[in-house]
């Protein structure tokens, strides 16, 4: 599914490098958890993936089911099935949530050449799903993100998922600013979306994540590579010793 | 004291291409307007109120070529209930327009006022604007009330079901149409006026607005979507106490135009909103200057204007708030905006507060920017396009002005044209 190979990214604007050689492959059905200290690069990986401006790709690929995911627009990428669950939500004001999934479920059931969805077809599974995410009629209609909470922001986030339904599901720090009840909440949304189609990366500083959202592949990033990867038990390895030991065993 | 050459050149000029109308009871008023004009010539370039915008197409002999643009879009308001006042070049037209009757309003010809002996007509004819000449001079709405060929009074008595729509019509290339109406609403009266269409060529356009107290006029004007018109208009509003003036303007294109508000709260207690939403393209210059006085206490005044600009398009914003002496608990906002989609395209604002009470809370803000890249990265990551994205983005941006529209299906009419022009561009 997603295929990411020897990977090097540099920041545009401060002509540092950032990724230096990632080699990473997600496939179908499976969870991958990517934890890491600060500064390793694990969100850089996540906006590389989903398109964002100011990175520069210096060598390597990144392909989806054989795409080439960095040749392709934000947009593009949308449509071919990736999804980044943004670790700061953006607040739009003035642009109501509803209108705004609804844009973006019709704009992404056009480029893959299907009928717009119709407003009651639409209405009745946002609901439906806003439901399970416990995400009332309110913030349905305020604009996106405006005077949401932490946790209400990164339920929107999964509410965007469910209704897009993309293959590739990148969460970056989805579990920052979120009480005990609210990651369960979320992680009871992502798990419903687990099936053998599709590919989740999750990006995580803590391993209680991955406690609700179990994780297939555990991978330690450190300074802009992959330095190990492992079962779950990676992830309980460094939540009690930290990174410290892992990094040394690798250098 | 004798005018700059130049300036007593150009009124000269253009005051022998027209002609006082023979017009009875308001000749006194018309003539008095003529001497201000003659005193205080017409704008130049080197005037600080014309600092942001060239009136030299607005003060020239003869009005500027301005093709006629021909569109397949309905004319706005087209599907409300109204009652429709049409000018033609502003020409009066009885043939398009509706019965001039509607129960709680009666409309007269401004041509009627003096053989109908209307006496609120006659009496407010040129009165606010000479009123609104002080500190600023606005000669073009002087030139006006000398001058204007027709126009409608509109005596609100009630609360008319349906809005008036004023339609102006543009039928010949070179029209300079001057339109003069006055609107008296009564206490406890309540309005809608509706005014939209490019008018003439150039269209010097002046309403003066008298409401009593406890009256209400809701405004909302559409200027779109020719290229070429030119327009200089003129509303000079009198508020009287717990009267309540909202208007709200949509211009999209157009070669220039400059719309002056003119308020003056009156009476304790009143309530001023002015915005306007405007989307401009290429070569577009677009002029809101506003003058709110508080002359009375606990009054409240809010001014939004949000402007669009692209492909070189041009922006300005004069807005001051004045607070005389004694007008304590004044609540007075001000914010001008714009979104500038390119390098090319400018905004120019001046925000100004004076203020002679010590008991008022007033703000002011203005900015100009690009549209917000997360914002834009954040719709693209979801699939929606870069261009519906900045769409969406600048709708959101016009909807703070847009939400001073109280009537919804008018916000609503208002923000569906927004959206197709969005769509179409230019």
């Amino acid at each position: 599914m997603l295929d990411i190979k020897n990977l090097h990214v540099k920041l545009e604007e401060e002509d540092k490098q950032i990724l230096k050689g990632v080699d990473l492959t997600v496939e179908a059905g499976k969870v991958h958890a990517i934890m890491g200290p600060n500064g390793s690069g694990k969100s850089t990986l996540s906006y590389v993936l989903s398109g964002r401006d100011g990175y520069e790709v210096t060598d390597g690929t990144a392909t989806l089911n054989g795409e080439d995911l960095l040749e392709m627009e934000p947009e593009e990428r949308a449509a071919a099935g990736v999804f980044l669950a943004f670790q700061y939500p953006v607040e739009i004001p003035g642009v109501g949530n509803m209108t705004f999934l609804r844009t973006a479920v019709n704009a992404q059931r056009k480029a893959r050449g299907q009928d717009e969805l119709s407003a009651a077809d639409f209405l009745k599974e946002v609901r439906a799903k806003a439901k399970a995410l416990k995400i009332d009629a309110d913030m349905l209609k305020r604009p996106v993100n405006v005077g949401f909470s932490g946790g209400e922001k990164k339920r929107n986030e999964i509410l965007q998922m469910a209704m897009l339904e993309p293959k590739m599901c990148i969460l970056d720090e989805t579990d920052s600013g979120l009480d005990v009840d609210a990651m369960k909440l979320v992680s009871e949304g992502v798990n419903a979306l687990r099936d053998e189609g599709r590919g989740f990366l999750v990006i995580t500083h803590y391993q209680r994540l991955l406690d609700h959202i179990k994780p297939d592949v555990v991978h330690i990033m450190a300074d802009g590579r992959i330095v190990k990867s492992g079962g779950p038990e990676l992830a309980l390895e460094v939540e009690h010793n930290g990174y410290a030991d892992i990094l040394a065993e690798v250098n | 004291m004798a005018l700059p050459q130049a300036k007593q050149t150009a009124t000269d000029e253009r005051l022998a291409t027209l002609n006082m109308p023979d017009a009875g009871c308001t000749r006194k008023a018309r003539e008095a307007a003529l001497a201000r004009v003659c005193e205080m010539g017409l704008p130049g370039r080197r005037d600080e109120y014309w600092k942001y915008t060239q009136p030299d197409t607005l003060v020239s002999a003869d009005a500027p070529f301005a093709a006629l643009f021909h569109n397949d879009e309905p004319p706005m308001f087209d599907e409300f209930d109204r009652l429709k006042i049409v000018f033609i070049d502003g020409v009066f037209s009885p043939e398009d327009s509706d019965e001039l009757a509607m129960d709680g309003v009666s409309i007269d010809r401004l041509e009627d006022i003096c053989c109908k002996d209307i006496h609120w007509a006659k009496e407010l004819y040129g009165v606010l604007e000479a009123n609104g000449q002080n500190p600023v001079q606005r000669p073009l709405a002087a030139l006006n009330t000398a001058f204007a060929s027709d126009g409608v009074a509109i005596h609100v008595t009630g609360k008319p079901a349906k809005p008036i729509s004023l339609i102006y019509r543009h039928a010949s290339e070179t029209s300079d149409a001057i339109l003069h109406h006055v609107v008296r609403v009564e206490s406890g009266a309540e309005v809608t006026i509706l005014e939209n269409g490019p008018a003439a060529s150039r269209f010097n356009k002046c309403m003066e607005i008298d409401i009593a107290d406890g009256g209400t006029l809701h405004h909302i004007r559409a200027q779109g979507r020719d290229h070429q018109r030119r327009a200089a208009t003129h509303m000079f509003t009198r508020m009287g106490t717990e009267s309540v003036y909202k208007s709200f303007t949509l211009t999209v294109n157009g070669v220039l135009t400059r719309n002056e508000q003119v308020v003056e709260l009156t009476g304790d207690d009143a309530v001023a909103h002015v915005a306007g939403a405007c989307v401009g393209d290429g070569e577009f210059h677009h002029d809101d200057t506003v003058f709110v006085t508080h002359d009375a206490v606990n009054c409240e005044s809010r001014q939004v204007f949000k402007k669009v600009l692209r492909n070189g398009a041009t922006g300005v914003f004069q807005g001051k708030i004045l607070v005389k002496e004694g007008a304590q608990k004044t609540d007075g906002y001000q914010i001008s905006q714009s979104l500038l989609l390119d390098e090319d395209s400018q905004f120019l604002a001046k925000p100004e507060l004076e203020i002679y009470a010590d008991d008022v809370a007033c703000s002011h803000g203005s900015t100009s920017g690009a549209i917000d890249e997360t914002a834009l990265f954040y719709l693209r990551s979801r699939g929606v396009s870069v261009r519906e994205a900045t769409n969406m983005l600048t709708l959101a941006f016009l909807a703070e002005a847009v939400q001073e529209v109280e009537d919804e299906a008018l916000a609503e009419v208002i923000v569906t044209r927004l959206q197709d022009w969005l769509a179409r561009r230019r």
